[in-house]
């Protein structure tokens, strides 16, 4: 019964995780039909940074912000002056961001070697947590509960904010948001960096657990793509789900049916691909 | 009969779009030879017809004959081996191909030797001739080799028309030919379709009133996706309703 | 196919200069370097087939060259040493694998079209990566013996693979040239440039796509036997995302659309990782930086930008 309870809290953690990288990719997708597959780069850069910033201050906190905001920036710039030049070649982009990928991590080994080196979890989280007998990983729990109320305020942000309606209107037509006199451009890039942000908080909470191993960008990056096809693209919702469920399965299957598992995850993504591009709880034509 | 196989028949066609009706209850036939013009203001669904015709989109009910044959969800290419043929309202040619390659496309989508794939087409001695004679037929020898998106829109709505003549087709269907041309242009256009082979069927949509006068045997009026009149040419041009809706529009 | 006289003189020389390489350098790294890229101009030359002539843009390509790699090195492992089983079953597998993954995608429109390519090419390497008990899994598969030409004679030494990759090559070249000159190849160019308009003139689109992408399927699949032969060793890397997006990348770099633009872009990119990389530590960078600039600024490639043709493809 322990067991799992821990599988299912890996999976669920991981699920997490997956869904602050699948987020920034279906909003920036849904949104500017741009297929960002730097997302992985991403990721690993935020690790590092992460780790750099937590070494220098002490503060886990601190370290995460500033692993997001870092991202964040270059997020805009590649928005602002690569992929703004590529609209509506969707190849491109993806070559161009595949591209990115390399260099970024590149950068990494170039600045910080080519050793795992991870964030130090504030200390408050080192200790099991007992709920009844069973004891559980703390630091898993506390990336599970980042991840709820992240997507709790994204959710608020969309459903409750004038801003979050803007960006769904834009996302349902942006020409008529344009038409409507919204700054599109401007939300594009507002967009753009939470995407990215989100990605680099993911590198600096995740970098525990995920590591930074070879080909651990583009792994994740595959893992949030199938994330947003199955859950739809440009769906808030669809990416929550779609993360749980990819990161239970990933975790599950590595566990109890290890030759099965990568192509279990795989399936439902070309299924959905070749029945419903849109995805589950995507509107996209 | 054969005599009573007409080139196009088009029966109680309808066509949906989401809330849109683009087509309501159109049934006309086509002979032979004949040359129907197809007016009606913009968006009275003149192109959609076209579009279920060609075959580009099946109709939400009703059928489609081509020679005597029920194509009704036939695919585009297979309707065009029958012998049918379209142009395009805006101008959809092979922009970064030279005129050659573009008449290459249409030759050979007829020919048999489509799917070869072992000779070089240079060695097609057939398609090759047929491309020269086109080209020369038609007086463009010197943009033989110009990229289509070089050449004036003139001559790219000339080389639209030449496309469609390309694989020898009984039945062409032109849209709106001589749309965003010149008056010289338009005479040059007008002249080409009035020159072409007695025996060909046409179906042409056109805006300028004019060239359509000049054009028809027949008249096809549409107005919110129905037939509102049809008739001989004489007849349309006295017609009180049409000229109400569409030439009073003018 | 007419050619001018300097055009053949070209072709000469490029022929001399291949047959006699391996004498004329000193080093056999530099027969092992030219090795490669003739092996994997074969699956670039094939990707180009349905990517730059036909314009579909495919990121899951190198599920044919991994599946051709495993079976050569399986049935090596399981049944036989010899070659022409190998070759031919490696051949044949690229080729199947092709027509289905055809039959899902084809009918995929636009960017979801890359994603599902994609996705099968994951499902390939999941397949490899995840059967430990047959394919070795993560490991891989060492040790791919040299396979026998006839009962007594075995494919081995650098030289030899070699002439054997450098025969594949031309035979490769061949195919591709006849027909990207043939009336089929230059529809498939017209599906890339007009697809609504090619529909009407009488082609039925989807089986020229269709067969594309087997031929291409079967060319993959027979790099990939050649390359397990000679490097000797498979693993899921040659059926992986990557080997699949940097094969696309070489296509547009030497300039997709082109017939010797994918074998100008395996050199490029072959040289930047191995002799590039021998000067600076930086060679991921360095590559990184070259596509990106490619994507941006030179998207006709190096062969569409200079206008160098080392064959012209319109007679």
């Amino acid at each position: 019964m322990e067991i799992w309870i821990i599988h299912m809290l890996n999976g669920i953690s991981f699920g997490m995780l997956l869904f602050l990288l699948a987020t920034g990719l279906t909003l920036i997708f849904g949104l500017m039909d741009i297929v960002n597959l730097s997302h992985g780069g991403y990721y690993l850069l935020g690790v590092y940074i992460g780790v750099t910033v937590s070494m220098y201050t002490g503060s886990f906190l601190l370290a995460v912000l500033a692993s997001g905001l870092c991202i964040s920036i270059i997020g805009v710039l590649m928005e602002r002056f690569f992929l703004r030049k590529l609209h509506l070649q969707p190849l491109a982009q993806c070559l161009l961001t595949i591209g990115f990928t390399f260099v970024f991590a590149d950068i990494a080994l170039m600045i910080w070697g080519g050793e795992a080196r991870f964030i130090e979890k504030p200390a408050f989280l080192t200790h099991p947590i007992f709920i009844g007998e069973i004891g559980f990983p703390p630091y898993r729990l506390f990336v599970i509960v980042i991840g709820a109320v992240i997507a709790g305020l994204l959710w608020l942000f969309q459903e409750r904010t004038r801003v979050g309606a803007l960006v769904r209107a834009a996302v349902d037509d942006k020409e008529i948001a344009g038409g409507l006199g919204i700054n599109v451009p401007l939300l594009f890039m507002g967009v753009f960096a939470l995407g990215a942000f989100l990605a680099g908080v993911c590198g600096a909470l995740g970098g525990p657990f995920i590591g930074v191993y070879l080909g651990a960008d583009f792994e994740v990056l595959l893992l949030a793509l199938i994330v947003i096809i199955v859950g739809g693209v440009g769906s808030l919702k669809g990416a929550l789900v779609g993360s749980l469920v990819i990161g239970l399965i990933d975790n599950f299957g590595k566990v109890f049916f290890p030759e099965l598992a990568r192509f279990t995850i795989y399936a439902p993504m070309v299924i959905i691909l070749a029945v419903k591009p849109s995805g589950l709880f995507g509107s996209r034509s | 009969m054969k005599q009573d196989i007409k080139t196009v028949k088009v029966e109680n066609l309808f066509k949906k779009f989401g809330g849109l009706q683009a087509l309501w209850d159109v049934s006309f036939s086509v002979e032979k030879g004949e040359r129907l013009v197809i007016i009606g203001p913009n968006g009275a669904g003149k192109t959609t017809l076209f579009n279920v015709i060609t075959g580009e989109i099946p109709p939400t009910d009703g059928r489609v004959y081509l020679f005597g044959k029920d194509v009704t969800y036939l695919p585009p290419h297979r309707r065009t081996h029958l012998g049918m043929a379209r142009t395009f309202q805006i101008t959809n040619l092979f922009p970064n191909l030279t005129l050659h390659e573009n008449i290459l496309l249409a030759v050979v989508g007829v020919n048999h030797q489509r799917y070869k794939m072992h000779r070089p087409v240079t060695g097609c001695g057939d398609i090759i001739a047929k491309i020269e004679a086109l080209i020369n037929e038609w007086d463009l020898q010197e943009y033989k080799y110009t990229l289509v998106k070089n050449l004036s829109y003139g001559v790219q709505r000339q080389v639209e028309v030449i496309m469609a003549l390309a694989g020898g087709s009984k039945l062409l269907l032109l849209d709106e030919p001589t749309s965003g041309l010149s008056p010289a242009e338009t005479v040059a256009v007008t002249s080409m379709i009035l020159h072409l082979d007695p025996e060909v069927t046409l179906l042409i949509i056109e805006h300028d009133m004019d060239v359509a006068f000049q054009l028809a045997h027949n008249m096809i009026v549409f107005h919110l996706g129905a037939v509102i009149a049809k008739g001989l040419v004489e007849e349309i041009k006295l017609n009180s309703k049409v000229k109400e809706i569409y030439l009073g529009e003018e | 196919m007419r050619y001018t006289s300097k055009q053949w003189i070209l072709f000469l020389v490029i022929a001399i200069v291949l047959i006699v390489y391996p004498f004329a350098l000193p080093s056999y790294y530099f027969t092992a370097l030219l090795t490669q890229v003739l092996i994997f101009s074969i699956f670039t030359m094939a990707l180009n087939l349905v990517a730059g002539y036909t314009g579909l843009a495919s990121l899951g390509h190198s599920a044919f060259f991994g599946s051709g790699a495993y079976t050569a090195a399986i049935l090596m492992k399981y049944v036989s040493q010899n070659m022409w089983l190998g070759l031919s079953m490696g051949i044949l597998v690229g080729g199947i694998l092709a027509a289905i993954f055809a039959l899902i995608c084809l009918r995929t429109p636009g960017v979801y079209f890359i994603f599902i390519t994609l996705a099968l090419g994951q499902l390939v390497w999941a397949v490899v990566f995840g059967w430990r008990s047959f394919t070795g899994g993560d490991d891989g598969m060492p040790g791919v013996g040299n396979p026998n030409i006839f009962s007594n004679l075995t494919l081995s030494g650098g030289t030899t693979y070699y002439y054997f990759a450098l025969v594949f090559f031309i035979i490769t070249f061949f195919i591709i040239h006849r027909i990207v000159t043939s009336p089929f190849g230059h529809v498939l160019v017209g599906i890339r440039e007009n697809q609504t308009r090619i529909r009407h003139l009488g082609y039925n689109v989807w089986l020229y796509k269709f067969i594309a992408f087997i031929i291409s399927g079967f060319l993959c699949g027979l790099a990939g036997a050649i390359w397990s032969y000679y490097n000797g060793f498979v693993s899921p890397r040659d059926a992986s995302f990557e080997l699949s997006a940097e094969a696309l990348l070489i296509v547009i770099l030497g300039g997709s659309g082109t017939l010797s633009g994918p074998i100008v872009g395996t050199i490029v990119v072959v040289l930047i990782k191995n002799i590039i990389a021998a000067y600076t530590e930086r060679w991921l960078f360095v590559l990184g930086v070259t596509y990106i600039l490619t994507i941006l600024y030179a998207r006709r490639g190096i062969v569409g930008a200079f206008g160098v043709r080392l064959k012209s493809w319109v007679g």
